[in-house]
């Protein structure tokens, strides 16, 4: 029996720019000022307008203080779970929110300085092998 | 959202050191049903996570003119599990879900990445086809693992290799995805390409 036939692809010329879609609506605009190329651009993110961080899922929240009686309960919760450091996946998961309320959630609360974060280690940045080598003894002791 | 003190959180044995200063994540990538949230769920330290995201679909080539009325939102699910690395490092494992299309949701999902596993079933190798090409489109780095269902053919992976048109260096190695030192065993090798590569290169890009 022959298996099916695929052809593998080159690395897109134009790397695509983080794949970031404008979380904005244009409400009531005709939406055909930009053409879909692809079909990523027929979708948007449901959620609240307004600029987000630059949150990775595994960048790492900690939080700076006890939550204060005041915070509204997503904060105070975020606060509790980020007494140790919680990505912002895992955030996400135990709060039920979607990704991007989360971020959005966190963009406010990173600015107003009561959690900070830890960013995530990227392949683009890998200063030597010394992580992989890491990352292979971690996986040795599984 | 329910108030926050009745908001789970991880277990106590769960929680991260304050030293942990850095997150690392890798991809598990394959077609529906190949067996990605089964290999998540067997090298995970944690009981599997799942990340949503909700967007809405526009309407395509419908009067638009009532806004909402043509437009349907839609849930995407992401589970993840968590593998601690050392005081310092933490992995996170990502089961995407199968169809591409979603993939831009969650930022920098491909984009940061050490690298990816793609899973395979000889049954319906064609299911992972999508997905391998748009790893290679962005630069992933990705090794190949042959999840081996009893029922499906066993090709030779010299005749897989040319069936899926990779080059000689790429890792293509069979597994059991329920099999946590099977999963782990593909990790490993994903680690080693990644370094074969580095050496040969000096960078990941
Ligand atoms: N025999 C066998 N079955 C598997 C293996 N991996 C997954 N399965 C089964 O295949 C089905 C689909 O797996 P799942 O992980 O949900 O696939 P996903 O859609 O890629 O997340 C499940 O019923 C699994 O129990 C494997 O390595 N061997
Ligand atoms: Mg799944």
């Amino acid at each position: 029996m022959t298996p099916p036939q695929r052809h593998r692809r080159r690395p897109a010329s134009d790397p695509p720019s983080t794949p970031v879609p404008s979380p904005r609506h244009t409400p009531g605009g005709t939406g055909q000022d930009e053409e879909p190329k692809k079909p990523e651009r027929l979708y948007t993110i449901t959620g609240p307008d307004g600029d987000r961080a630059q949150l990775d899922l595994v960048t790492l929240i900690v939080a700076r203080a006890d939550p204060p009686a005041s915070a509204p309960p997503e904060e105070a919760a975020v606060l509790r779970l980020c007494a140790s450091p919680l990505s912002v996946a895992e955030l996400s998961a135990y709060l039920r929110l979607p990704f991007s309320a989360m971020t959005v959630l966190l963009t406010d609360m990173l600015a107003a300085g009561t959690v900070h974060a830890r960013a995530p280690i990227v392949r683009q940045q890998l200063p030597d092998r010394s992580l992989l080598e890491a990352v292979m003894h971690g996986l040795e002791r599984l | 959202m329910k108030a926050s003190d009745t908001v789970p959180g991880p277990r106590a044995e769960d929680q991260l050191p304050h030293s942990t200063q850095a997150a690392a994540k890798i991809v598990i990538v394959g077609g529906f049903g190949v067996g990605k949230t089964t290999m998540v769920g067997s090298v995970s330290e944690i009981k599997p996570l799942t990340t949503e995201e909700t967007m809405t679909q526009a309407g395509i080539g419908v009067d638009d003119n009532f806004g909402s009325a043509s437009k349907t939102a839609t849930t995407v699910a992401m589970d993840f599990g968590r593998i601690r690395i050392s005081d310092e490092v933490v992995l996170y494992l990502f089961g995407t879900p199968g169809q591409e299309r979603f993939w831009f949701l969650w930022n920098g999902l491909f984009e940061g990445a050490l690298g990816a596993v793609v899973l395979v079933d000889t049954r319906r190798l064609e299911v992972s086809f999508e997905v391998m090409g748009r790893l290679e489109e962005r630069g992933v780095p990705f090794v190949v693992a042959v999840n081996t269902f009893p029922d499906a053919p066993r090709y030779a992976i010299e005749d897989l290799r040319q069936a899926l048109d990779l080059t000689p260096e790429i890792p293509i190695i069979e597994c059991d995805a329920r099999r946590r030192a099977s999963s782990r065993d593909v990790l490993m090798t994903l680690m080693r390409f990644l370094q074969a590569l580095m050496a040969a290169n000096g960078t990941l890009t």
